[in-house]
């Protein structure tokens, strides 16, 4: 299927979704909705890195945070539309990510893997002790009453927000697989050094996987200040974000842009429901045992189960 | 004509272990040089720095007249350097089909954009080639150990390079398959394409050979005619001990 | 600027520096020798810990004995993951990103459980030591630090014993070089790593009970000690002990140095920036082989 086909099927779908949840007007369904697709972009990110590059990155929290404070400071010193807010946030993540990747990538997988946990905490310090944003103890954020183009709340706007960024993340995912690009990284997480061997820049093509992955993490994050209204650095830089993150491609499948779809729909919905009957604690500790579980019997993922 | 390659002085420590010492070699563009040595001499470690895999301490490498020094390995590919692993090391996710399409699309493509029109017929040719063309939708996986050797030999031929090395291609291969094999080296350099043969096979390398290297503990202790260089003291005494 | 401040910056660096090499040594074992990416490290240290608080504070345990005694167990506990580890991923060659998910994903099941039983409220110990301080002249040296440095170094001492002289200590360091080698003296390389491994597992819990002594502890602190743990660890030399004890007690001092003199809140930075420094400027590290 050709790109462009895809990405008309993908708005279709998109457009679907936004219809039903105006229909079913209720607000959890949008505000239960947003974290479910900030997930998807969240693990399709991530996934270009992990999945297709073969590269983990553990520092998830620092690139979507780093989009969440991006807004704060924005929406302090100069208030502008939500998307060009993000693509800012976007911005200074893929710059970070560059940077820590020009710092590490030149050696192995699991150097760089190290310290993108490392540089994790060490951006969480330097927000917590960064009084404009509110350091500790968090700054509040106001949300906008109305949405800017239709009728509807503001979480109605983040909703669409979030999927419109789904469906530019999974078609560029797509684009990206069955592309020169993806041969590429495919290569690297098969045989890094017979991929040297056979021509391709190692380095070049890390570099990009790790821009793109934290860019599109950091524009996850960038709504996030108006959505929860109150954000600190506690729960900005939450551990469950990483997991999350990491568990739902792994479990989903890591081979094409449908696994990390599969494993956000599913593990995010659970979740939810999970936090609404058990507790969130314990919805978490089913997502780390749900993803050493199938790390250990299912490495394909569900993905893997109908390949088959 | 200055020479394709010309290498002076290579030297290659592991801590405290010499594994390549005060090496020098010329090889003359369209030439077909013979490498051999008992094992451990430091063959693929020479290959390791020539390809730019691994990194020498001492020594120059010219390829075309340039300095390789500091180049890293996929910009000596991109260059015209191409080599094949001793142990294969295929991409163990993709297609055959799809292993050749990596250099296709990262050697050859960034010499000349136009060159890779037809990606999928032209793996097709090459996997031909080595006798694999039935298999060209399996996964390494499926292959025995000859067959990824014939993988890993296409695989290097895939990139265009002005200069081969292959390393131990034919280790395994029967009567017939070395027979194939060296038509089909023979046949690549008569097109132009100069080739560094490392064997253990003598009578491939001898068949082969326009000039024979000899190495020994990470020395080089002959360079010349074949046939005169297995006859030499040194070099059988290398091979069968005293 | 104060001397004395000074002076007793530096002393009390070096002294958490022998904590962190107690902290470090398991990973200098499982990353060091075995190529193993374990990141949940500092959770079994935790665990530790709570095992230590837990015998301390329902039948007054010294937390150092009562981790001495948990030693076993944690061993078994490492051999257990180790051969989970080696089914699932090693024998599979499929180490990297699926190795790294199930530490993580330990790591994370750790804390989350810790926190359902113990809740996120600080737990600490009491002992005798744990008060009092020495005074050398303008130098304190607050026992709480200096007991679990002495006991640490005197137990890495012990571990360099076991590793140089007895077989398994031997075959421990051979397995990392030359697994091959191994086998043809009759020693079975995946026996030796889970042993080796299980050791490491082992130190972590006597890791905890110096970590309680020295401060309160939640489950969420584990994280703190992954960049310390493996900025340590290759600074110092993959696989050197010695070069764990000396790359911690540099880390301790510039650690303490930092807090010092620009706050607390800045110390995870510290082992941060030594990873990055010298993964770029010497990645064999201080002691290590190149």
């Amino acid at each position: 299927m050709r790109n462009t086909t895809f990405i008309l099927l993908l708005i279709l779908v998109a457009g679907a979704v936004f219809g039903i949840a105006r229909l079913i007007n209720n607000a959890y369904v949008f505000f239960a909705g947003y974290v479910v697709l900030q997930y998807v972009v969240l693990a399709t990110a991530w996934n270009i890195l992990g999945g297709y590059t073969g590269y983990v990155n553990f520092g998830i929290a620092a690139f979507f945070a780093m989009g969440a404070y991006t807004t704060v400071v924005l929406h302090k010193i100069a208030p502008m539309p939500l998307p060009l807010m993000m693509l800012i946030g976007g911005g200074v993540s893929g710059v970070i990510g560059l940077g820590t990747g020009y710092l590490t990538l030149r050696l192995r997988g699991t150097y760089f893997a190290i310290a993108t946990l490392a540089m994790a905490v060490v951006v969480q310090t330097l927000i917590t002790n960064w009084s404009f944003v509110g350091g500790s103890r968090g700054a509040y954020i106001v949300r906008p009453a109305e949405a800017p183009f239709f009728a509807g709340d503001y979480i109605q706007y983040l909703f669409l927000v979030m999927l419109g960024l789904s469906v530019i993340s999974v078609a560029i995912a797509r684009a990206i697989e069955h592309s020169r690009l993806g041969y590429g990284f495919a290569a690297i997480r098969d045989d890094e050094g017979a991929a040297e061997a056979s021509g391709v820049p190692t380095l070049r093509l890390k570099l990009i996987a790790t821009a793109l992955s934290g860019g599109f993490m950091g524009m996850a994050g960038a709504p996030l200040p108006y959505y929860v209204t109150y954000l600190d650095p506690a729960s900005g830089f939450s551990l469950s974000y990483a997991v999350n993150t990491i568990a739902m491609p792994l479990i989903g499948g890591t081979e094409s842009w449908f696994g990390p779809i599969i494993g956000a729909v599913l593990l995010g919905t659970l979740q939810q429901v999970a936090t609404v009957t058990i507790s969130s604690a314990l919805s978490l500790l089913i997502v780390g045992l749900l993803l050493v579980a199938f790390v250990i019997a299912a490495p394909k993922g569900i993905l893997g189960w109908f390949k088959r | 004509m200055s020479p394709l390659l010309e290498v002076s002085g290579l030297g290659k420590r592991f801590g405290g272990f010499v594994a390549l010492a005060d090496v020098d070699l010329t090889v003359a563009e369209g030439e077909r040089l013979g490498l051999i040595g008992p094992n451990g001499s430091g063959k693929s470690t020479l290959v390791n720095c020539l390809s730019g895999t691994l990194h020498n301490e001492t020594g120059q490498v010219r390829f075309a007249g340039q300095l390789l020094n500091g180049l890293s390995a996929h910009q000596r590919t991109r260059l015209g350097m191409a080599r094949s692993f001793q142990l294969p090391r295929p991409f163990s996710t993709m297609t055959l089909s799809e292993n050749l399409r990596i250099p296709l699309l990262y050697a050859v493509r960034s010499r000349d954009k136009a060159a890779t029109a037809d990606i999928d017929a032209r793996c097709l040719v090459l996997l031909e080639m080595v006798g694999l063309a039935d298999k060209a939708a399996r996964l390494p996986g499926d292959l025995t150990q000859i067959e990824m050797r014939k993988l890993e030999l296409a695989r290097a031929m895939a990139a265009e390079p002005r200069l081969l090395i292959a390393d131990e291609v034919m280790a395994g291969l029967s009567h017939q398959e070395v027979d194939d094999i060296l038509a089909l080296l023979l046949r690549l350099n008569v097109e132009g394409m100069t080739i560094i043969l490392i064997e253990h096979i003598m009578r491939a390398v001898l068949a082969f050979s326009q000039r024979l290297v000899v190495l020994v503990a990470g020395r080089k202790i002959a360079d010349g005619d074949p046939q005169a260089i297995v006859r030499q003291p040194d070099v059988v005494q290398a091979y069968l001990g005293s | 600027m104060s001397f004395d401040l000074l002076g007793n910056a530096l002393v009390s660096g070096l002294l958490i520096g022998g904590f962190y090499a107690a902290v470090t040594i398991g990973v200098s074992i499982s990353f060091g020798m075995l190529d193993i990416v374990n990141i949940a490290h500092p959770a079994f240290i935790i665990l530790g810990s709570y095992i230590a608080y837990i015998a301390n504070s329902t039948w007054g345990v010294d937390p150092i004995l009562a981790c001495v005694v948990m030693l076993p167990a944690f061993h078994l506990l490492g051999m257990a993951i180790y051969y989970v580890y080696d089914v699932a991923f090693e024998r599979r060659g499929d180490t990297s990103i699926r190795g790294l998910a199930f530490f993580f994903g330990l790591l994370f099941i750790t804390e989350v459980v810790l926190v359902l039983v113990f809740g996120v409220d600080y737990r600490l110990v009491e002992a005798p030591y744990i008060g009092p301080t020495l005074h050398i002249g303008e130098i304190d040296l607050p026992l709480r630090l200096l007991v679990p440095c002495v006991v640490s170094l005197l137990l890495i001492g012990l571990l360099q014993l076991y590793m140089s002289r007895t077989f398994i200590g031997r075959a421990v360091q051979a397995v990392a070089q030359d697994p091959t080698a191994l086998r043809l003296m009759a020693a079975n390389p995946s026996r030796i790593k889970r042993i080796a491994f299980g050791l490491s597992i082992a130190t972590a819990s006597v890791a905890g009970a110096f970590l309680i002594i020295i401060q309160p502890v939640e489950p969420s602190i584990g994280r703190d000690y992954i960049g310390r743990v493996f900025a340590i660890c290759v600074m110092g030399g993959l696989g050197s002990f010695a070069g764990s004890v000396v790359a911690a007690m540099i880390l301790g001092i510039v650690e303490s140095l930092t807090a010092t003199f620009y706050g607390p809140s800045w110390a995870p930075a510290v082992a941060f920036g030594f990873l990055l420094i010298t993964l770029a400027a010497r990645p064999a590290g201080i002691f290590g082989r190149q």
